[in-house]
C-alpha cells in the first residue's frame, strides 16, 4: 500500500538553515548538511530545499548543499525558491535535484509549467502555491487567494481556479501552502487541502502549520493530503520523524519505517 | 565496471552516485559501443515511452542492449527503463519497445491519484536474485503514470498494489527490471543494487 509521506523542508539562507513565522523573522535552526543526514537516519521521506534568499547567490548555495546531500543520501531530493525561467529548472535537475519546486514564476509565466513537464516530464515539477483565506463573503464557501514573492503580493487569483490551470499544464504534484497557517503551529488549513484534494488527480503535498501530530494526522486524513511537509516541528526537535510515523501508524495511517 | 546508458532522458548521478557509494565503479555513456567493455549496464529514465525510444533508436542504443542481453551480461532497467524492455506502450500513442519482455504499459486506472508519487511496498512472487536479502513487504521509493502488464506470469518476480496489482520487479536469467528507484530507496534500494553488482 502507498504509504502517506512525512518530508521535513530545509528552508536555506546564506548556507545556513532558518525559520520563518508567517513568512517573516528568521531564526537559525542549524547546518542543512546535518540536519539533511539527521532527517535521513530517522525515515524521512523526501527532502525539499528552499532557497528563501530567491536568488542566484542563494540557488548556488542550495545547490552545492544538494551536491553534498546527495552523495550519501539516497531519497528524493526537492529544490525550491526563486526558480524564475526554464533555464534554473533545467539547471537544478542536472545539478543533481530529482524534483523543482515553482512558485511566483508560474503565476508569472504559466508556459514554464508547460514547458518544464514537457522537457524533463511531470513527475519531477512541482507546483507549489501560497494562499490566503478571504474574508467570508457569505455565501458559506471558503475560498483563498493566490499571493506570490514569498507570500508579499496578492494576485487576486482564485486558488482553486489556479490549481485546475497547473495540473492541465503538467504539474505532478502539487504543493498547498496556506499563509495562514504558516510558522504558526496552529495546524494546517484543513479545508484548503481538501478542496484542492476533491478538485484534482495528482497528489498532494499540505505545507504550513504543523505544530503536533495529531495536526499531520488531521491534514492525511480529512484533508485528503498525501504528504505532509514540516520545517520547525522538525527542525527543532518537538518531534522527531519515527514519533510522527508511530503515532500516524498508531491511528490506521500507513507510514513507512525505517531503520538505519 | 557497470555502464550507465545516457540517452538523454532522466537523473543518471544518482543511480552513478549510489553504485558510488556501494563501492562499485560506475560510468555514464552516450556511446553505445563504449558498453561492450562493460561487465553491467543500468538502463534508468524517467521520460515519456515515446520520446525514450527515440532517442535509444537514434543513438543506436537498441541494438546494444539487445546485444549485452543477449550476450549473458547482468542489465537493469530502472522505472521508464524497466517499461522500455517490454514489448508496446500506449503512453501518448502506441509505441514499440525493446520487447525484451512480452507485455505492455498501460496507465494506471483513474481511480487513484496519478501519477503515483512516494513509498510503496512490494510482494514477492518468486526467488530473484536481485532481491536477496530484502524483506517481503519492503518499502521503496515510486514515481510514474503507467504500469507494466506482463504476459509471462514466470517473469513478474515481484508485484505492488495501486488501485490493481501490478509487476513492479520483471526478470528472466540475466535481465531484471524495476518500476520503483531503488537509487532514491534508502537501505533496500542500495541493496539491491549491491545484488545486482554481485552478480556475474
Amino acid at each position: 500500500m502507498l504509504a502517506k509521506r512525512i518530508i521535513p523542508c530545509l528552508d536555506v539562507k546564506n548556507g545556513r538553515n532558518v525559520r520563518g513565522v508567517k513568512f517573516s523573522a528568521d531564526i537559525d535552526a542549524g547546518d542543512p548538511v546535518e540536519l539533511a543526514t539527521r532527517y535521513d537516519a530517522e525515515g524521512a521521506d523526501e527532502l525539499v530545499f528552499y532557497d528563501i534568499t530567491a536568488s542566484s547567490d542563494g540557488r548556488n548555495i542550495v545547490m552545492d548543499l544538494v551536491q553534498q546531500v546527495s552523495e550519501r543520501v539516497f531519497i528524493p531530493l526537492c529544490v525550491g525558491g526563486g526558480i524564475r525561467t526554464y533555464d534554473d529548472v533545467r539547471a537544478i535537475l542536472k545539478g543533481g535535484a530529482d524534483k523543482v519546486s515553482i512558485n511566483s514564476a508560474a503565476v508569472l509565466d504559466p508556459q514554464i509549467i508547460t514547458r518544464s513537464a514537457e522537457s524533463f516530464g511531470s513527475q519531477c515539477i512541482v507546483a507549489a502555491i501560497d494562499a490566503l483565506r478571504r474574508p467570508d463573503d457569505g455565501s458559506g464557501a471558503p475560498s483563498w487567494e493566490i499571493y506570490i514573492n514569498g507570500g508579499r503580493k496578492a494576485t487576486g487569483i482564485d486558488a482553486l481556479e489556479w490549481v485546475d490551470e497547473l495540473v492541465r499544464r503538467g504539474a505532478g504534484e502539487l504543493v498547498l501552502n496556506s499563509i495562514d497557517a504558516d510558522g504558526t503551529r496552529d495546524g494546517y488549513d484543513i479545508e484548503l487541502n481538501r478542496a484542492v484534494a476533491e478538485r484534482v488527480d495528482v497528489p498532494l503535498v499540505a505545507s504550513g502549520g504543523a505544530g503536533t501530530t495529531e495536526h499531520i494526522y488531521q491534514v492525511l486524513t480529512e484533508g485528503k493530503a498525501s504528504a505532509a511537509l514540516a520545517a520547525s516541528i522538525f527542525h527543532f526537535q518537538v518531534y522527531s520523524i519515527p514519533e510522527v510515523k508511530t503515532y500516524l501508524s498508531a491511528r490506521g495511517v500507513t507510514v513507512r519505517h525505517y531503520e538505519p | 565496471m557497470i555502464a550507465i546508458a545516457d540517452y538523454g532522458m532522466g537523473n543518471l548521478r544518482s543511480v552513478e552516485k549510489a553504485f558510488q557509494y556501494l563501492g562499485q565503479e560506475a560510468f555514464i555513456t552516450e556511446d553505445p559501443a563504449a558498453v561492450r567493455g562493460a561487465s553491467h549496464l543500468v538502463l534508468p529514465g524517467d521520460a515519456a515511452f515515446g520520446d525514450a525510444m527515440l532517442n535509444l533508436r537514434a543513438a543506436g542504443w537498441d541494438a546494444a542492449i539487445k546485444d549485452h542481453v543477449a550476450s549473458g551480461r547482468p542489465f537493469l532497467g530502472i522505472c521508464v527503463g524497466l517499461q522500455l524492455m517490454f514489448a508496446t506502450s500506449e503512453e501518448m500513442g502506441l509505441h514499440t519497445g525493446l520487447e525484451l519482455f512480452s507485455g505492455r504499459c498501460r496507465r494506471f486506472p483513474a481511480k487513484e491519484r496519478v501519477p503515483q508519487i512516494g513509498w510503496n511496498q512490494i510482494s514477492m512472487q518468486r526467488p530473484c536474485a536481485i532481491l536477496h536479502g530484502i524483506d517481503e513487504g519492503s518499502f521503496f521509493y515510486f514515481v510514474h503514470s503507467y504500469y507494466v502488464e506482463t504476459d509471462v506470469p514466470e517473469e513478474s518476480v515481484a508485484v505492488t498494489d495501486y488501485g490493481i496489482s501490478y509487476t513492479s520487479v520483471a526478470a528472466r536469467d540475466n535481465a531484471f527490471g524495476v518500476q520503483f528507484h531503488p537509487e532514491k530507496s534508502q537501505k533496500v534500494g542500495l541493496r539491491l543494487l549491491a545484488n545486482f553488482a554481485a552478480l556475474k
